[in-house]
């Protein structure tokens, strides 16, 4: 055994970060780290201290390099940081690149045969014999490559202070239920704490102590939020097509459905849900069961929502309603596809040929994961049209802490549907009339009996009773309508969050981005600049965004794309005003960090 | 299932058992080419629910895009109709279908909708065994964009303009067989009795039926050197059978003569009579029915009448074990779970 290098003190002498840094793991994807490493953020979350993870994973099944970032903050920023404090390194493939990018003073926990002390004197190594640990306390030596893992989990517990009950409750919360497994991983998590115990000295870099701010949090990730919402909004019918990273929404979903969608009588499902055979068949289920009077949905990503763009013109034009949801990824083409990115703002906002605006929801949160996707349903039915929640990689597939969900307690809003005795009553029914003036009409829905409220649906010119038109008036007649009932919609959407520090200056932002803004808006403050900041939730922009554009002198628009594509939305909405629009972006596939945020926005402001 | 609406028959028409008479089974006019085949289709559409005394406002309608697709505004004006995209009409029944599955579901489509942009679509919607009767009026034509070639068109056949179709044809009968579909029929506008016998029958079948009707194009697909022209296709034609269908009653007992007449029994309880013209052809062995298809389209021969059936197979909300009720009137109290299992599933994620 070679462990005479202990973990030294922090080099500089620099104070102890206590609940405050970042850990990386290097690893290779199909090891079981993702396992290792959720249970080590559980672990520091079960501690009471603010925790989030970003899972970078390549588009592969097994064999690639994968980096895990876990971020502990007392603060509670829940951002990726860029900077970490300390690394640990499993991949050989990976690990000279690591220990070059590395931040100077991190705490090094490697594999030793890697040898990577020699490679840079200003960080803290710590070789660990992870083959002759895991050979001593795993019987099996099939399973070595998988229980690896946890001994790193092991040491990192013993010098970050981690109590190492509270690891084997993660692992026992992780692996539910799997007697054996959880009696396998906790043994080499013991083994790597003993032998870090025995072997090295401690530490005083970074520790975790024990707080109570996580006290009765969840730990979630936004597709299983978005599934929950949909659960309790009662979607009925759903056709997807798998893929990445929008294909866990729709498999969490199935599971609740197993359990919670049967007809408690006769044990029949409530739901159908159908696998199509790609996304423009599932566009199509979606739309037609959601005109045939049922709760839709479907769940995809960028190049899901261009095969499905043709469809969505057509719900828009026909006015089926149905609920897209997009979990954003690194584009365009197959791109970067198990990377973030918030590309698809303006394929979102006016998906299909031909003039068409959509209500778009973009949740930031997990409890707006949540509630968004709740209230998706209400506004595709009330509106009569396909409604998009946009969330992303980071949202939808990282874990991360939340108050848990209040209860919708909101009854369904079903919206404008004559029944057969409403119908029986309306002397001049039209499916396409607006009778109320917000450009909503009223439908009806197939076997509905009495006679009545039949028609058929074209994506045709029509007129306001549904029959197949050509002329000039009856075209212009419904596509203002339509434009009217995007009008409407103001007043429906969910308003934007306010972060106000009394600044002319604004910041908006919106989805993922919001707590990279938020920490970014302490850290400018701290240095004296002060700014407003407006968290958009959807579109169209209500009368309160409005009024954020017109009083603030510069607003500077931070978003996770190339183009600035909001903040073309809001050049185009807001001509008058264009100039006031500066792009804030990260695009570089990974969730954006406060830094970037601060850095760019300090560079304009000395321009 | 009973119906409100109270028929009003013209004094001396006759109506069928829900009083209905064949007037309200009717659509809009045609703005089809005069003599297009897709007229004598739509006409045996609205007799055979006339005579099937089908409830219109169970009656969906669903299309994608071409002449075919723009038929269903010409029947059956008391059912919804949804005329979607092109080559899409089969995900748009399969949501429909499962939104609600007491409606009886009607697809029209072309050779060009069905066999070239929407053979993905037509492929799986067979596959799943939707219930809906997948009505392809083949032409072998683009007919609304002036007259092309389709995928259905033979190898060898000219266009009006002299083009010489290059390609093998694509037989939807065979592919929807090669699928597992339980009810394939082909039929031709011009043999009204036969297509209207094959359509009875299909409205009492519970999964997906393929009925592939050629219809000539009688503007861009009709001259001599046409394998879909009129004349060409009726000195083509055999007819495989004598059809009958008799639909399931609970208070007649219908006899079936007995001797050469094959009978198949649906689920509901309806019969299909099957009295033999093309010797040797037994509509319930798959694969004798492909080697037989396969054999007649060599020699240049449509082999018309129901091809295959097997009526055991169950359709897709049944696959899905889906509750009885329509799912798109389901109830809130049933649909949402309660404030007691949210904080089960949270406690979960603590």
């Amino acid at each position: 055994m070679t462990a005479a290098l202990a973990a030294p003190s922090p080099v500089g002498g620099a104070k102890t970060r206590i609940n405050d840094f970042s850990i990386q793991v290097a690893t290779v994807n199909g090891s079981g780290s993702q396992t290792a490493n959720t249970v080590l953020l559980r672990a520091i979350f079960q501690m009471g201290v603010f925790v989030s993870g970003k899972n970078l994973f390549p588009s592969n099944i097994a064999g690639l390099p994968t980096w895990f970032t876990i971020r502990a903050s007392a603060k509670g920023y829940v951002a990726r940081k860029a900077s970490n404090e300390m690394l640990i390194l499993m991949n050989p493939e990976t690990a000279k690149e690591d220990i070059a990018k590395a931040d100077p003073g991190a705490l090094v926990i490697y594999d030793e045969p890697l040898q990577l002390d020699k490679l840079r004197s200003d960080l803290a190594y710590t070789p660990v014999p992870f083959q002759k640990l895991v050979t001593a306390s795993c019987p099996e030596p099939k399973l070595h490559k998988l229980v690896k893992n946890m001994i790193y989990v092991g040491v990192a517990a013993r010098l970050l202070g981690i109590d190492m009950e509270e690891v084997k409750k993660a692992i026992a919360k992780q692996l539910k239920g799997k007697a054996k497994a959880i009696e396998l991983n906790q043994t080499a998590c013991v083994a790597g704490y003993d032998w870090a115990m025995e072997n090295l000295e401690d530490q005083d870099h970074i520790k975790v102590v024990r707080d109570n701010k996580t006290q009765g949090l969840i730990i979630i990730d936004g597709n299983e939020a978005c599934a929950l919402g949909a659960l309790f909004a009662g979607v009925t019918v759903v056709g997807w097509y798998p893929i990445t990273p929008a294909s866990s929404l729709v498999e969490t979903f199935i599971e609740y459905a197993e359990e919670y969608r049967k007809d408690p009588k006769t044990g029949k499902s409530t739901v159908a849900i159908v696998q199509m055979e790609d996304e423009l068949a599932s566009a199509g289920v979606v739309l037609s069961a959601g005109w045939a009077g049922a709760r839709s949905m479907t769940s995809t990503a960028g190049p899901g929502v261009s095969l499905m763009s043709e469809f969505i013109g057509l719900g828009y034009y026909v006015e089926a309603p149905g609920v897209f949801f997009n979990v954003a990824r690194t584009g365009p083409s197959t791109g970067l596809p198990t990377r973030t990115q918030q590309s698809d703002v303006e394929l979102c906002a006016k998906c299909s040929h031909g003039d068409t605006l959509h209500v778009n929801l973009y949740p930031g949160n997990m409890e707006e994961c949540f509630q968004f996707a709740y209230d998706a349903f209400d506004l595709a039915e009330r509106f009569q049209t396909p409604i998009f929640v946009v969330t992303d990689l980071d949202l939808g597939m990282q874990n991360w802490s939340s108050k848990p969900f209040a209860y919708p307690s909101k009854p369904y809003d079903r919206g404008k549907v004559l029944n057969q005795q409403q119908l029986a009553e309306v002397k001049d029914w039209g499916r396409y009339k607006d009778v109320d003036g917000d450009g909503i009409p009223y439908r009806t829905l197939p076997g509905t009996p009495g006679g009545k409220g039949a028609y058929l649906t074209r994506g045709s010119g029509h007129n306001a009773y549904a029959q197949y038109s050509e002329k000039p008036e009856d075209y212009l007649e419904v596509m203002d309508r339509l434009k009217r009932k995007y009008e409407t919609a103001k007043s429906h959407v969910p308003g934007p969050v306010f972060r106000n520090q009394g600044s002319d200056k604004g910041v908006l932002a919106f989805g993922s981005s919001d707590p990279a803004v938020i920490e970014a808006q302490d850290i400018l403050a701290e240095g004296g600049l002060k700014t407003d900041y407006l968290r958009l939730r959807a579109l169209p922009f209500t009368a309160e965004v409005d009024a954020f554009v017109k009083e603030k002198k510069v607003v500077y628009v931070v978003e996770q794309n190339r183009d600035g594509q909001m903040a073309n939305l809001f050049r185009e909405t807001y001509p008058e005003h264009a100039t006031k629009f500066k792009s804030v972006l990260h695009y570089d596939g990974h969730a954006i960090d406060a830094k970037s945020v601060v850095d760019q926005i300090t560079a304009f402001e000395q321009k | 299932m009973t119906t409100t609406t109270s028929a009003t028959p013209a004094p001396s028409a006759p109506t069928n058992k829900l009083g209905f008479t064949k007037q309200d089974y009717v659509g809009s006019k045609s703005t089809l080419c005069a003599g297009c085949g897709h007229d004598s289709i739509t006409a045996q559409i609205i007799n055979a629910a006339f005579e099937s005394s089908l409830e219109g406002y169970r009656v969906t309608k669903y299309s994608g895009i071409g002449c075919s697709s723009k038929t269903p505004a010409y029947f059956i004006n008391q059912g919804w109709g949804f005329n979607s995209v092109h080559g899409r009409m089969p995900s748009i029944a399969t949501g429909a279908s499962l939104a609600n599955r007491t409606l009886i579901n009607i697809g029209v489509s072309g050779d060009g909708d069905s066999m070239s942009i929407g053979m993905g679509q037509f492929v799986h919607a067979v596959r799943r065994n939707i219930p809906m009767i997948y009505i392809i009026e083949d032409n072998g034509v683009y007919g609304l964009t002036k007259g092309q070639f389709s995928a259905t068109a033979d190898k060898g056949s000219h266009l009006k303009s002299g083009a010489v179709n290059d390609f093998p044809s694509i037989d939807p009968c065979t592919l929807a067989i090669e699928l597992g579909c339980g009810f394939v029929a082909r039929s031709f506008s011009g043999n009204p009795k036969q297509l209207n016998a094959i359509l009875k029958a299909a409205f009492a079948y519970q999964g997906t039926v393929v009925l592939d009707v050629i219809s000539p194009c009688v503007t861009f697909n009709n001259h001599d050197a046409s394998t879909r022209s009129y004349k060409h296709v009726k000195d083509h034609d055999f007819p495989l059978h004598d059809l009958g269908f008799i639909q399931y009653s609970e208070v007649e007992e219908v006899d079936i003569p007995a001797g050469e007449t094959e009978i198949v029994t649906f689920p509901d309880g309806s019969k299909v009579s099957i009295k033999a013209i093309h010797e040797g052809y037994e509509p319930t062995d798959r694969f004798g029915a492909m080697k037989a298809i396969h054999e007649s389209m060599a020699k240049g021969e449509f082999l018309t009448g129901l091809l295959y059936i097997n009526p055991t197979q169950p359709p897709l909300p049944e696959v899905l074990n889906l509750v009885d009720e329509p799912l798109a009137t389901l109830g809130e109290d049933l649909l949402k779970p309660s404030p007691a299992e949210l904080d089960k599933i949270m406690q979960a994620l603590m």
